[in-house]
């Protein structure tokens, strides 16, 4: 049961990462895209959770959190260049 | 109907549930009309999405009989301190930028 | 002055210690012991980048304000979803200025953060003075409502846990 459950899981979660690609292919700003790149990327920390229940192994906790981090950094370091133009001041 | 299955039933109502929360966030994404609009879709049904699927792997490896197992809440928790900040960060840039808004949107916004 | 000196921010070590014992995932005596060495000595080495610390009073009205915020988080949730699965031309989209009685920076930022973790509200811009809030909503049927709503809910409790003025920016 569990293990279509997460199967069931993991096709909705590619729904919702298709409908993000859409959203960073249409644009139609930067602030847009880059809110769809953020999305994306905890989309993907999600699946990739999912793939740690769906193969039992605790071993994936870490790569979620350092997506969860790198991509925190990320939107906060694009977001940043918009409005300054610079990221390091 | 043992105690297993029933936390095996809770893993998969809260997985489907994180996922199904995931997706109206990415179809807000989608159809909402202004940026304004579509960040409230990603920077809330996401949190949830992600938190409770953290709930679901979390009860999941504590009941294998490996001991307890909670350091998912580490990613809930540094997603919830984070969510605000990007989400402020890139309303700031919209409003920066000048982004057109729904024409239907009550209120005036600053001048940057 | 001295037991400031030496452990500088007690919350904050507090919290590298929980953080500590999360990511090393068990509670033998060698995880325990770095955990209370790492949540001492980080302070004490950071201390100038934390120029005045806050001080939360009343950790009950913390904790009580904790547990509203996830249970308006999930509630919220909910209605955002009805509300973008819906047709988009129902929605009120507003801007709304909010005015903040806080005076600590920390509790400023609590706020706010707050207001952009609960669903339907997005806080946009802070004013340089830090009095005003530009909240972001996506469907509001009476600003003066969501206004109070907000000040009842989270800014009262705030007011009780982070009572005094005495952080000057």
């Amino acid at each position: 049961m569990l293990s279509n459950a997460i199967l069931i899981s993991l096709a909705i979660m590619s729904a919702a990462a298709a409908l993000n690609m859409l959203r960073l292919l249409k644009g139609p700003d930067l602030p847009d895209r880059i809110l769809a790149l953020d999305t994306l990327y905890i989309n993907a920390l999600a699946i990739i959770i999912l793939l740690g229940l769906y193969l039992a192994s605790d071993l994936f906790f870490e790569a979620a959190l350092i997506i969860a981090v790198m991509g925190f950094v990320g939107t906060v370091a694009v977001a940043k260049h918009l409005l300054r133009g610079d990221i390091i001041e | 109907m043992n105690f297993a299955f029933w936390i095996e039933a809770l893993v998969a109502a809260l997985i489907l549930a994180g996922s199904v929360f995931a997706l109206i966030g990415s179809i807000g994404l989608w159809k909402l009309p202004d940026f304004f609009m579509r960040l409230h879709g990603p920077t809330k049904a996401t949190t949830l999405g992600v938190g409770a699927l953290v709930i679901g792997s979390l009860l999941y490896f504590s009941t294998r009989g490996a001991g307890l197992s909670l350091h998912e809440l580490l990613i809930t928790i540094f997603l919830f301190l984070t969510a605000p900040v990007s989400a402020n960060l890139l309303a700031k840039a919209a409003l920066h930028q000048e982004l057109k808004r729904s024409k239907k949107t009550k209120g005036k916004v600053w001048p940057q | 002055m001295t037991r400031r000196r030496f452990f500088p921010h007690p919350w904050l070590s507090l919290f590298l210690f929980g953080i500590w014992q999360l990511l090393m995932n068990d509670l033998s005596a060698a995880t325990l012991a770095a955990g209370a060495l790492l949540a001492w000595g980080i302070p004490l080495l950071t201390r100038r980048f934390w120029p005045d610390p806050p001080r939360p009073r009343k950790p009950l009205v913390a904790l009580r304000l904790t547990l509203c915020v996830l249970g308006d988080i999930v509630a919220a949730n909910l209605q955002v979803a009805r509300l973008i699965l819906g047709p988009a031309r129902k929605l009120r989209p507003a801007f709304v200025e909010y005015p903040v009685a806080l005076s600590d920076p920390f509790a400023v930022g609590a706020l706010a953060s707050i207001i952009s973790l609960t669903p339907g509200t997005v806080t946009a811009d802070v004013s340089p003075d830090r009095k005003t809030l530009l909240i972001h909503a996506l469907d509001v049927a009476n600003e003066q409502e969501l206004i109070d709503t907000i000040k009842n809910r989270y800014e009262k409790p705030l007011q009780e846990v982070f009572p005094c003025s005495q952080t000057p920016f």
